[in-house]
């Protein structure tokens, strides 16, 4: 069912003023008679302007066909308007019906109120429509045509106004029958400047100086405008763009009309930014007032291209930079290596050479014939040797070795080297370059002819040494077998003294005993002469006694059957003991012997019989040095060395430095010679040392010629077992 | 001028010299004398005899002073003879085989006569 209400629209009346905005178009509608199209066009701008009339549409009767069809429009898609085509012979259809009424007539949105499918769709849009039927002054003359408003908006009395001298006019032009021919003509001319305004790429726009939108094309039209069934981020891209677009446009104007500029718009099917080129150039039409034309021209990829570029040419001149460095820094490697170095191509050409190389393989041209016949030579071994390398088959990184046998130019020196040469492959395989480096022998020669020289002076020497080690080990053998035979012998030499003392015991038994016996006057008296003679007997023969036991004492420590006693005793007593065995010697001296014991106890371990044994020896001779004066026998205990001590000191006629050592030698006196003053065997201080040594010990002499000595035995206070 | 009572040494030795220097001294200092010349002499003359002491020396052919001594001492007759031993080895040892054996004191040669009668006087002291 049609929901159709009909308002009463006010009639325009003769006292209806003539303002000068209604003499504007009654002129226009004079000078352009003919022309419904721009008739139609100045109406709905009218409208626009004094009416407040922002989208409206024209629809005009094809009596030839029947048909109603769109001559004009505005706010509304041009497209929408031209296609529309609608038959009137249905009198029941809601548009027909409309022409058919006196009155406006009012099409109530079909998504209103829920009824579907008679709603007329015009090129308004959905939405509630205002159909006004346009006829002449004619009274039930049939409508020449409607007009489509927003059903919003009111009646005006200028809205009144117009539809009586605009259906005038179209009845007019109508009676001239040329409205169908006028209606073709504009629809032709308009399709075809659409056709070519769409063609273009570009967007174009014409808008007035505000910035409204009055043509654009279907580019632009993506841009700026939006259905309003459209979404909200399409509807928002579109505010945007024409409030940039107006900025722009605005700028443009006042700064310089006819200058490029650019503009950044957003897509609004994604989104993204475009980028714009825009020229506008200002047009004036007498009848549409100042209008601005603006073609602008997508220039995002452009912009993206030109971006690109620049970025790939920094980009260029960075890896060329590096490549520069790069080759700079292998020069100077190349050129700072000692060793030739030559680069070759795949043909075998050399393409770079060091300093080094060019001395081997490069002569000025008014060298000497001998140096360039140098420098052939090399360079033909050189390119043999290459040439090998570049037949034989063999993969990336191999490397191949070889030795070379070049000249030096100048000297004509031959010049043995070793040619290690490696391949570079490109990446995909190619053999680009063969770098050869040649490493000068003759050091290495020279270095393995030495090595070889002091490899044989190494065997030599080594010989030697093994020699001279077998001589040693066989000089060890023999000394080691002398040792055995001197031990040997030291041993019979040691039997044989002890055999040969008993054996002179015997006899001097005899002889000692019948001198005693004799001057006792056991066999009767003797004269003081004989007496005299006996004594001599006697004293040489307790001398010789004396050595005899001497040099059995001597033997027996040598042959070690001296057993060592140990006993604990007091150093102490052992003192008086000493004094008192000698007394008969001291009493004959005459010299004060006195003895300073020890406070402490001097409780020892040892042989107490060889203790004594050296004490009484070193008394006796002091007893034997010292003709006035005194003698002091010192006992002493040192408890942070464990040792006792007794120091027997004269005042004797003492010792030199010199003999201090040699005294204590075997049959040593200081006066070694026959006609020496004092007796004695001169083996006691041996024999005591030995003992000393024995006992963990040593004697030691401290003396000053013509002052006195003293002798010193120390002992340690436990004897090493 | 040797009393009947004085008292009877025994001097053995195989050295003629010594053995008779000894005896003349002994002799000449009081005592009576008796001499053998070696071991088998000296037990038979100490059995014999019966001395108050024995001057053995102990290296002699035949039957050595220190078998004779054992024998000596082995036997009750003769157990409690003093015998001094001589000896002309000095070596360590020579003085502990002697007591082993049985000698009651030890002398070494030389030995002059004055010192070995002052010894004889001493064991003849101590037997008392």
């Amino acid at each position: 069912m049609n929901t159709v209400t009909v308002r009463t629209m006010p009639r325009s009346t003769a006292s209806d003023a003539i303002t000068p905005a209604r003499l504007r178009l009654l002129e226009y509608y004079l000078v352009h008679h003919d022309d419904l199209g721009g008739c139609v066009q100045a109406s709905l701008e009218w409208l626009a302007r004094h009416a407040g009339v922002r989208r409206s549409v024209c629809l005009a009767i094809v009596p030839e066909t029947g048909t109603l069809v769109g001559v004009g429009g505005y706010g509304v898609p041009i497209d929408d308007v031209e296609l529309f085509s609608w038959p009137v012979s249905d009198t029941h259809d809601p548009l027909t019906t409309a022409l058919l009424s006196d009155e406006p007539t009012i099409f109530r949105s079909v998504r209103s109120n829920g009824h579907v499918g008679t709603s007329p769709v015009t090129p308004l849009g959905a939405g509630n429509v205002m159909a006004i039927p346009l006829r002449g002054t004619r009274a039930k003359a049939d409508a020449a045509g409607l007009l489509l408003l927003r059903a919003a908006a009111p009646i005006t009395t200028e809205v009144a106004w117009l539809v009586t001298v605009f259906g005038q006019k179209m009845e007019q032009i109508r009676g001239r029958g040329s409205v169908a021919h006028e209606a073709r003509k504009l629809r032709r001319e308009r399709a075809l400047f659409y056709t070519i305004i769409n063609s273009v790429t570009d967007p174009i726009l014409l808008t007035d100086t505000e910035g409204r939108l009055i043509v654009a094309n279907a580019r632009a039209e993506k841009l700026f405008a939006a259905a309003e069934e459209a979404n909200e981020g399409r509807r928002r891209a579109v505010e945007l763009n024409n409030m940039l677009f107006s900025a722009a446009l605005s700028r443009t104007v006042v700064e310089a009309p006819s200058e490029a500029r650019e503009l950044l718009l957003v897509d609004p099917d994604d989104g993204s930014d475009l980028l714009f080129e825009v020229l506008s150039s200002t047009v004036e039409d007498p009848r549409e007032g100042t209008g601005i034309v603006s073609v602008l021209r997508n220039i995002t990829d452009l912009r993206r291209a030109t971006e690109q570029i620049e970025e790939n040419y920094q980009k260029l001149r960075i890896a060329e930079a590096a490549v520069r460095a790069e080759r700079d820094r292998l020069n100077l490697i190349i050129d700072s290596v000692a060793d030739p170095i030559i680069v070759t191509d795949s043909g075998g050409s050399t393409v770079l050479m060091n300093a080094p190389a060019g001395e081997l393989f490069t002569a000025p041209p008014d060298a000497a014939a001998g140096v360039l016949r140098g420098v052939q030579s090399n360079d033909a071994h050189f390119s043999s040797f290459i040439s090998g390398l570049l037949l034989g088959e063999s993969g990336p990184g191999e490397i191949r070795r070889g030795e070379i046998a070049l000249l030096h130019p100048l000297s004509g020196e031959p010049i043995p080297v070793e040619a290690i040469a490696g391949k570079v492959l490109s990446e995909s395989g190619e053999l680009t370059a063969v770098v050869t480096i040649l490493h000068d022998r003759r050091e290495a020669l020279e270095r393995a002819r030495l090595f070889e020289q002091l490899k044989v002076g190494a065997d030599e020497l080594q010989m030697r040494v093994q020699s001279a080690t077998a001589e040693l080990a066989t000089q060890n053998e023999l000394l080691r077998r002398q040792a055995i035979e001197l031990e040997q012998a030291s041993r019979l030499k040691s039997q044989f003294l002890a055999n040969m003392s008993h054996e002179f015991r015997t006899p001097l038994n005899a002889i000692l005993g019948y001198t005693t016996m004799l001057l006792q006057g056991v066999a009767g008296e003797v004269t003081p002469n004989v007496k005299r003679q006996l004594q001599r007997i006697d004293s040489n023969g307790r001398h010789l006694l004396t050595i005899i036991n001497e040099i059995l004492d001597i033997t027996r420590i040598e042959a070690g059957k001296m057993p060592m006693q140990i006993s604990e005793f007091e150093l102490n007593q052992l003192v008086p003991e000493v004094m008192l065995e000698l007394d008969p010697v001291i009493a004959r001296s005459k010299l004060s012997v006195s003895s300073r014991l020890s406070a402490d106890s001097t409780m020892l371990l040892s042989d107490r019989q060889k203790v004594k044994q050296i004490v009484v020896n070193l008394l006796s001779n002091a007893l034997k040095f010292t003709h006035q004066g005194s003698i002091e026998i010192g006992v002493a205990v040192d408890r942070i060395s464990q040792t006792a001590s007794i120091a027997v000191a004269d005042t004797g006629i003492g010792i030199s430095v010199e003999h201090h050592e040699n005294i204590f030698e075997d049959f040593r006196q200081v006066d070694d010679s026959p006609s020496r003053q004092y007796g004695g065997t001169g083996l006691g201080l041996a024999i005591c040392r030995r003992l000393a040594h024995a006992l963990g010990g040593r004697i030691t002499l401290h003396s000053i010629v013509g002052e006195g000595s003293t002798f010193t035995l120390t002992i340690p206070v436990d004897a090493p077992q | 001028m040797t009393e009947q009572n004085a008292p009877l040494i025994l001097v053995v030795d195989d050295y003629q010299d010594a053995r008779e220097m000894y005896a003349e001294y002994l002799q000449f200092s009081g005592f009576r004398v008796a001499e053998a010349r070696n071991g088998n002499e000296a037990v038979e003359q100490a059995f014999a005899l019966l001395p108050d002491l024995i001057l053995m020396d102990l290296s002699l052919p035949g039957k050595d002073g220190w078998e004779a001594t054992k024998e000596l001492k082995a036997d009750t007759r003769t157990r409690h003879i003093p015998i001094v031993a001589l000896t002309g080895h000095a070596l360590a040892g020579a003085s502990d085989g002697a007591k082993k054996a049985g000698c009651d004191s030890f002398v070494t040669k030389p030995c002059l006569p004055d010192d070995l009668v002052v010894e004889v006087r001493r064991m003849l002291n101590a037997v008392k």
